[in-house]
């Protein structure tokens, strides 16, 4: 199956600093990626690069096998990508409608078209076997933690997106709600969808992922499937990029 | 807004549902401002019979039309998460500016309204730019232009009244004339609230000042163009306060540099906050202004007709702005540690 995003040899630098070096990451459609690494190796970089927030050095960016220029978050969404991000980029002052159709309202005219923008929430959510919230004309700020996680996660799904990259979708969740989450990321993946999940935590990842992608200060150290490794091979993997033969020798991508 | 498709089954009976609804559709500070203004309307009506009268009504729907039109501006600029404290020196720019150009072309009223409100236009982008690309908090930027404005006007009309627009029937139009028996200055009012009411409860464009308000980093996120909008609410801002200097000069005769704008950005906040609007941004409703400038209007005649000290009317009004923002805090539930959100 070929991935329906891929880059090849990214580099990214701010100023002096070099974040990442050489970079290859694929995402398959179906299937949950795991994208793991130390804090500061790069993940969230590497994510702002897909999602056209920064902008790359050099590298290539394939997008359903085609060369692609991304120049601005707006290029990513039209192709069908979509970022949730970790501080939840939710309004509290508004309710689930208007957050899942943040920027992207429906009009009718000049004015809102709110039927069928609360139609299609709707239908998303139940797409989604969301039964949590009560009401979607209820205020995001009277939700849990769990329940916001799934509207934005609905939010990057409302539009026919191939690929919904979630980053620590589970940090500050209990477990309960945790497990909410991760169940709803398996049934994205089930849908089709090509899933990236950015984690720190092992078990979230390996009781979701198909495949792992490891990075190490900013060198894609290995992309294994799942099943192939262990909790203690990824686990070194992030701490010292490599584990056996799997990872970098000397530093450089095998 | 309509009612939703996902819904458990409702736990509370009928009733009480219905109720919630109708309350929720109000809004909680929409009813405590009605029962205030009822209260003030009986209490000030039982010791001065002369309140009721027709001719005193329209004393009041004139006199508020001004400060609505300027409370009407802040409540967009706060709803989005600024101030605007520079309304009033921009209203009193634009009314010496309206009454210059009608003299300058002759006696051209529609030359000198539009060039007013093309100045009351600049005024708020230059406020726009100075928040935007300056990075100046918009209290202290508009504060700057609040003074730079005011100094602007008493410029160009050397600090005195400028023109004579008394005799012009466009003028005189605006300040005495009516339509369908309520006064022109009301009509404004009313036009001008119903365009900003529609703007932001029924377009994408009101969507977004609420979500910039509430939180600006998932606005921009969102893909939303924060640095127009703030221009774009600014410069809205501007023509707004700058309609209100015209309708000064129209009230006045001629072009007030000063008075009758002095003190009119006081008004416009207190009424805002009074109405409902989080000074942190992303809530509020024209709806809630509207209400507020009436009670404003109504407990400003009310002491003028009891014979209050003037004096005390500022007092009160100062009062009345922290009383509204403090009830505001307590309903949001904030600890009382630090420094205000």
């Amino acid at each position: 199956m070929t991935p329906v995003l891929e880059l090849r040899g990214i580099d990214k630098s701010f100023g002096p600093v070099q974040v990442l070096h050489d970079v290859d990451f694929s995402v398959h459609p179906g299937e949950v990626t795991a994208l793991v690494g130390d804090n500061g190796a790069g993940k969230s970089t590497l994510v702002k690069c897909i999602g056209g927030i920064h902008a790359v050095d050099s590298g290539e960016y394939f997008f359903d096998g085609k060369t692609v220029q991304i120049n601005s978050p707006r290029d990513a969404a039209e192709l069908g990508i979509e970022i949730v991000y970790q501080d939840l980029a939710l309004c509290d002052n508004l309710d689930i409608v208007q957050n899942m159709f943040l920027g992207r309202e429906h009009r009718r005219g000049i004015v809102l078209d709110e039927d069928t923008m609360e139609e299609m929430a709707a239908r998303t959510l139940e797409s989604l076997s969301v039964r949590t919230v009560k009401s979607i004309r209820q205020h995001v700020s009277s939700l849990s933690g769990g329940q916001r996680q799934t509207v934005a996660i609905a939010k990057a799904v409302l539009w026919n997106s191939k690929v919904v990259i979630l980053d620590e979708p589970t940090a500050a969740l209990g477990v309960a709600q945790t497990a909410q989450v991760l169940e709803l990321v398996r049934r994205l993946a089930d849908q089709g969808l090509a899933v990236v999940l950015i984690s720190h935590n092992m078990n979230d990842v390996f009781a979701v992922s198909d495949r792992i992608a490891a990075l190490y200060l900013g060198r894609m150290a290995a992309q294994v499937r799942t099943s192939d490794v262990t909790h203690a091979q990824v686990v070194e993997l992030i701490t010292s990029g490599r584990s056996g033969d799997l990872g970098l020798t000397n530093g450089v991508s095998a | 807004m309509s009612q939703t498709r996902v819904e458990a089954p409702a736990a509370a009976p009928e009733g009480r549902s219905a109720m919630r609804r109708a309350l929720d559709g109000a809004g909680v500070q929409n009813i405590s401002l009605l029962i205030a203004l009822v209260l003030l309307v009986a209490l000030i009506g039982a010791r001065e019979p002369v309140f009721f009268g027709a001719a005193n009504l329209k004393t009041i729907g004139t006199a508020v039309a001004i400060s609505g039109l300027l409370a009407i501006g802040q409540t967009m600029v706060i709803i989005l998460g600024a101030l605007d404290i520079s309304v009033g020196s921009v209203a009193g720019l634009a009314s010496v500016a309206s009454a210059m150009i009608f003299t300058a072309t002759t006696g051209s009223a529609p030359l000198g309204i539009l060039g007013a409100l093309v100045i009351g236009a600049l005024c708020g982008l230059v406020n726009g730019c100075v928040i935007v690309y300056g990075r100046v908090n918009p209290v202290i930027a508009t504060l700057a232009t609040l003074a730079a404005f005011k100094g602007v006007a008493q410029l160009v009309s050397n600090g005195r009244a400028q023109g004579y627009t008394g005799s012009d029937p466009v003028f005189v139009f605006l300040a005495r004339g009516a339509v369908a028996g309520i006064p022109t200055l009301i009509w404004v009012l009313i036009i001008v609230a119903l365009a900003v009411h529609v703007l932001l409860k029924y377009t994408d464009i009101g969507r977004n000042i609420y979500a910039i308000g509430g939180n600006d980093v998932a606005a921009r996120l969102a893909g939303i163009n924060i640095n127009r909008y703030i221009l774009g609410v600014y410069l809205a801002t501007g023509v707004i306060a700058a309609l209100g200097g015209v309708l000064i000069t129209a009230r006045t005769g001629s072009g007030q540099p000063i008075s009758g704008s002095e003190g009119l950005e006081l008004e416009a906040i207190t009424a805002a906050a009074l109405g409902g609007c989080a000074m942190r941004g992303g809530k509020g409703a024209v709806s809630g202004t509207l209400l507020a400038v009436v009670l404003l209007g109504v407990l400003t005649n009310g002491m003028t007709l009891l014979g209050i000290n003037p004096f005390w009317q500022n007092v009160a009004k100062g009062l009345l702005l922290v009383v509204a923002v403090v009830i505001q805090q307590v309903r949001s539930g904030e600890r009382r540690v630090g420094l205000p959100a």
